[in-house]
């Protein structure tokens, strides 16, 4: 009857399916174990040649992440014993802490513009994909192709422009500023996939809403958002992941106030000679939010990169 | 409970009109269709009634007062939709009381009355089961529970039995009829099925083009049809249309085609030009003495009946006849019109020319 049938792989196709992912998996994931394991490394046995792929594990890069340090005298280092487990880490290599590193400052400053940003950009990608699929629009297929024509070009290409715009705004080196730009780059990629999200969403949904006694707004609230949860999430991590990572413009745009994470880690390795397990620690830590942001979110990014490729 | 009267309703979507000047008024407490093919304007009247709609000009009275402006949710209708649009996010008891919610009408008042619906409906249950895994029928029921829960003026269905596949949509159409003798609430119905449309409605409007073609109880509406248009939508197999050209002065009962008199009920208005004879296959016997001769050249056996196509002079034609007479291919017979059922209409324009048969149901000049 049907010219084409779908049948179950063999076993042996099956292994070598499983071979392939696996090796992928570890292409994939070798960097990442590197720098993991790194970050748990001495300095020497982070630059030790042939690699070391077993070592004793030390928390010495964290410790150098986190704080900042003086190289100290015998005498000195031994009128002052080391009063906490991270003081013996720092006092076996001849130091002692003098303060706090900026790290945990530039982590927050990461914190409050990457998912400042993200909300921003998600909130007004929603409203504005919702307005273009529901409502008659003038000019409505010119304005979609303005806001995707934003993405046509690196945004480091305006980096100069918006140098210039952020100096005679007072916009530079301001958390405002940084969140103002990321929500901007990001906000033609989320209204373009909030758009094909609602689309989907049927209009009658909304219609029966509107007939049963709700306002627009209710509607939306309501029945729509609900919907479009899915949408909403990959969005999320799609914005949340660029301005995370983002590291021209946060080289560019901030120093002191209001400097990210992404160009401060580099700046470890300057302080106290190549102290690569401390740059791998600050990488590690950097990674997690993001991880754990796209953990919690899995499920809704599985099913929104399937989304609508099947009729319901 | 509700009358509505629809006046001059115009709608345009840019350059495109959907629909062209409708008026008509519906009784209260009647099952009204809406009939007419994909694209005719029928769904969009019915979306202008409910309010999703904002008509381009022209009134919409529901008891008396004028709701052509006004949103969705003033206008105390109650819509079901084709797909039947259930919120997806939740369960069955939360879909029929999210209208009474909407109102703030107290919690133990809503399980009151979403109970009480339920049992209408049968659905007890499942009234708390997630509306993903419903059947067709079932979603239909909780649709129609949400509409009804909140005692609305009327009921406006878009092809709610579109999406059922056929063995259920008979029953639930049933369904449908019984609860509107019961409830009594006027209904308005979209469909694109005539014979839905035949079957279910207490009058009917069929619509093309934007454009009310007749308006009137099914009996009329196949009976009498106003337009060629309708009397081709309507009935299955359609109407036969035998072209001629000839002229007729008023009080005429008899046509003149291919030598042969054929019969009619006699004309209120004079006419000259391209004819159509329209004649149901129902009201055509096969019989050797008539003079109207066609050569058979298909039968169709449909159980009771069969449908033989002839070919004649005029053209084309299918008789439904009893399934035990004999009808060969090839064989020339006489055809015998029942000339009390025939209309003429103007092969131009498609109206139906002003007769004794159709005089009371025309409404145009």
């Amino acid at each position: 009857m049907s010219s084409y049938s779908v049948t179950e792989p063999s076993s042996r196709q099956k292994w070598i399916a499983g071979c392939l992912v696996i090796a992928y998996a570890l292409i994939t994931i070798m960097p990442l174990l590197w720098i993991i394991s790194t970050g748990f490394k001495t300095q020497n046995d982070a630059i030790a040649y042939p690699p070391e792929v077993f070592f004793e594990p030390t928390l010495e890069g964290y410790v150098n992440l986190f704080t900042t340090r003086t190289r100290q005298t015998e005498e000195f280092l031994q009128a002052n014993p080391p009063a906490t487990w991270y003081d013996e880490i720092v006092h076996e290599r001849g130091m002692a802490i003098v303060g706090p590193s900026r790290f945990g400052e530039r982590f927050l400053n990461s914190v409050i513009i990457g998912f400042g940003s993200t909300f921003l950009a998600v909130v007004l990608g929603t409203l504005a994909a919702y307005a273009f699929s529901r409502y008659r629009i003038p000019l409505k297929d010119d304005l979609l192709f303005f806001i995707l024509s934003t993405r046509m070009m690196p945004p480091i290409a305006v980096a100069i422009p918006i140098f210039l715009m952020f100096r005679s705004l007072g916009l530079s080196d301001t958390h405002a500023g940084m969140i103002l730009l990321y929500t901007g780059v990001n906000l033609s990629l989320s209204v373009w996939l909030l758009k094909g999200f609602i689309d989907e969403i049927p209009r009658e949904y909304e219609e029966a809403a509107l007939i049963d006694g709700y306002t627009r707004f209710q509607a939306f609230y309501k029945v729509v958002l609900p919907q479009a949860a899915t949408g909403i999430a990959s969005t999320a991590i799609f914005c949340l992941i660029f301005a995370w990572n983002e590291y021209a413009f946060a080289v560019l745009l901030t120093s002191g106030n209001a400097q990210t994470a992404p160009p401060f880690i580099p700046t470890i390795i300057g302080v106290t000679g190549q102290d690569w397990p401390a740059v791998a620690a600050g990488a590690t830590i950097f990674l997690v939010p993001v991880m754990v942001f796209t953990i919690l979110l899995r499920k809704h990014l599985l099913s929104g990169i399937t989304f609508g490729a099947v009729r319901k | 409970m509700a009358e509505i009267v629809i006046q001059n309703l115009r709608k345009e979507f840019g350059s495109f009109t959907a629909v062209q000047s409708s008026s008509f008024k519906i009784e209260d407490g009647e099952f009204f269709m809406l009939l007419g093919p994909s694209g005719c304007g029928k769904t969009t009247t019915l979306r202008m009634i409910a309010g999703l709609e904002l008509p381009t000009a022209g009134e919409i009275y529901i008891n008396g007062e004028e709701v052509g402006q006004k949103p969705a949710s003033k206008r105390d209708i109650a819509f079901v939709f084709q797909m039947f649009a259930l919120y997806p996010h939740m369960n069955v008891r939360k879909n029929i009381s999210y209208p009474l919610a909407s109102q703030g009408m107290p919690r133990a008042q809503i399980r009151e009355k979403v109970a009480e619906v339920a049992q209408i409906l049968g659905i007890e249950a499942i009234l708390d089961r997630p509306v993903g895994g419903l059947s067709g029928g079932d979603r239909q029921r909780v649709a129609l529970g949400r509409a009804i829960v909140r005692n609305p003026a009327c009921f406006l269905m878009d092809e709610p039995l579109g999406a059922l596949d056929a063995e259920f949509r008979e029953h639930m159409s049933h369904e449908l009829r019984a609860l509107h003798d019961r409830i009594g609430a006027t209904t308005v119905y979209v469909t694109h099925d005539q014979l839905e449309a035949m079957q279910m409605g207490d009058k009917i409007v069929v619509m093309n083009h934007g454009v009310i073609e007749q308006f009137g109880t099914p009996q009329d509406i196949y009976d009498k049809p106003a337009t060629m248009f309708v009397a081709e939508f309507i009935g299955s197999p359609h109407m036969n249309f035998l072209k001629f050209h000839g002229s007729l002065a008023a009080g005429a009962t008899t046509v003149e085609m291919h030598h042969q008199t054929l019969g009619m009920p006699a004309l209120r208005e004079a006419f000259d030009g391209d004819m159509v004879y329209g004649v149901r296959p129902e009201h055509i016997r096969l019989s050797d003495s008539a003079g109207y001769r066609g050569e058979v050249v298909a039968t169709e056996y449909l159980g009771t009946t069969q449908i033989v196509t002839l070919q004649t002079h005029n053209g084309e034609v299918k008789a439904r006849i009893a399934s035990d007479q004999v009808a060969r291919v090839g064989e020339s017979v006489g055809l015998d019109f029942d000339p009390a059922t025939v209309t003429l209409f103007d092969n131009q324009s498609g109206r139906a020319i002003r007769s004794n048969l159709n005089a009371g149901v025309l409404s145009h000049g």
